[in-house]
């Protein structure tokens, strides 16, 4: 391919022929190969792989590696947005893994709140003896992993003031959750600590609905609507990661926002 | 560069496969993300998308997301520093870009030297790239809208960059659809992606 000389005087069908010439058979053998390649490629992020249980195992492994990006992207001072009441959804939806004639019908007056793991003080809670503690309120949007988001009215008991009372130790990994509906979930200890972590006891000025999980509901708007367990019935502290009801089937841990 | 054939460098010619790949996971497996909570009023046919449930979808879209944002950046930090950005796509003149789209419409747009872009071409491709940018920078909004307040604000919120997010999808899905158009209509194109000349 010698082109040093007598460019300049080349005409335009010289110049075509010359690079039909190039791509002749060579040219498309070689795009034979490049095709064949491209097949591989698609086989290879196609259906077949999709349930493959290497391709399954290197996405997961890439969702605990997102667990680590979130935790250290996660910012313990900043606040999630707050809202005017004026712009709270009406009606806030239900949303959980049974439609609402799953939901449990939890009697208040026998309630206790068990307390385990890594804390000083195991004994369980009535909803009164909550109700004593220092209480306050929110109004943020919880996003739903599927998507779509709602402004919803919270008040009860900062996290983080619980943790403290019950002597739990802050240097451990997770605090686990267990429902009254057979759901559990975990969360980190940064945002369990977080100032806008609400061990939860009304929506909207009222005392906890059922479909909203009452007597008590983990909020964290800085996580996902999933890791905001309803009916909570047992908290620990732990280094064991604990996993959860969804987790444990492919959604990411961390899941904060 | 150093073969005066070379129409696109070997960078070139990797990060555009890969990002290939990276594009074709996040479209699909975004589609199927959109099914579980659907903005328009719509919903994506499931047998085109990816991920077979919700879960299944999540894991590749932030499993893809690297791909796509890692190769962004080493293209981008190329073009910058080998400036092929400055040379290859500009100047774009109005007048050259009003010149070769009545050119297109006529069906006579220029193909004859692969090595430069014609107006329509620097437009298209610095389009797509700024969409591929606003795409990534929506997706982070959604995906964190609490730790990145100042994008949050600039996207209007949690909710419209869930609505930005889908439309520069689908602005994304169209360049496609005219890229293969042009590829097929230019077969040689494909080639010079291939093999570099």
């Amino acid at each position: 391919m010698n082109r040093k000389s007598g460019k300049d005087k080349m005409d335009e069908p010289a110049i075509i022929q010359s690079v039909a010439q190039e791509l002749d058979l060579p040219a498309r053998r070689q795009f034979l190969r490049y095709a064949w390649t491209l097949g591989g490629i698609a086989l290879l992020t196609g259906c077949r792989v999709d349930d493959s249980d290497s391709v399954e195992s290197m996405l997961r492994m890439v969702s605990r590696f997102n667990d680590k990006v979130q935790a250290a992207l996660f910012d313990p001072s900043r606040l999630a947005p707050t809202y005017p009441e004026s712009m709270m959804t009406r009606p806030f939806p239900f949303n959980a893994y049974y439609d609402r004639n799953g939901i449990p019908d939890i009697d208040g007056d026998d309630f206790k709140l068990t307390v385990g793991g890594l804390v000083q003080d195991k004994h369980s809670w009535t909803l009164a003896e909550l109700s004593q503690l220092p209480h306050s309120s929110q109004v943020t949007r919880l996003i739903c992993v599927e998507g779509w988001s709602a402004i919803g009215k919270w008040g009860g008991v900062t996290f983080s003031t619980f943790l403290q009372r019950v002597g739990a130790d802050t240097s451990a990994k997770y605090v686990g959750l267990k429902c009254a509906d057979d759901y559990y979930t975990s969360i980190d200890m940064p945002t369990a600590l977080h100032a806008q972590t609400l061990l939860t006891l009304s929506y909207d000025d009222q005392v906890l609905p059922a479909e909203y999980g009452y007597p008590l509901r983990l909020r964290m708007p800085t996580k996902l609507g999933f890791k905001n367990p309803k009916h909570v019935v047992e908290i620990f502290v732990t280094n064991d990661y604990p996993g959860g009801y969804w987790e444990d089937q492919g959604y990411n841990w961390f899941s904060g926002s | 560069m150093s073969n005066p054939q070379t129409i696109h460098p070997i960078w070139l010619r990797l990060t555009h496969w890969i990002n290939v790949i990276a594009v074709v996971i996040l479209v699909m497996s975004g589609w199927r993300i959109y099914n579980a909570s659907p903005i328009f009023s719509f919903q994506i046919p499931a047998g085109i998308t990816l991920g077979g449930w919700l879960a299944g979808a999540l894991l590749w879209h932030f499993a893809a997301m690297w791909i796509l944002f890692i190769n962004g950046i080493v293209y981008l930090l190329l073009n910058v520093f080998s400036g092929r950005i400055a040379y290859k796509f500009f100047p774009i003149r109005p007048t050259d870009v009003f010149h070769d789209f009545l050119a297109a419409l006529r069906g006579k747009l220029a193909h004859a030297d692969l090595r430069q872009y014609n107006a329509l071409q620097k437009l298209a491709y610095l389009f797509v790239v700024l969409d591929l940018v606003v795409l990534v920078l929506s997706g982070l909004v959604i995906w964190k809208s609490v730790q990145f307040p100042l994008l949050r604000e600039l996207m209007g919120g949690y909710d419209s960059a869930r609505i930005v997010h889908f439309v520069c999808m689908a602005l994304l899905v169209a360049f496609i659809v005219v890229h293969l158009v042009m590829v097929a209509l230019v077969p040689r194109t494909l080639i010079a992606m291939l093999r570099g000349h």
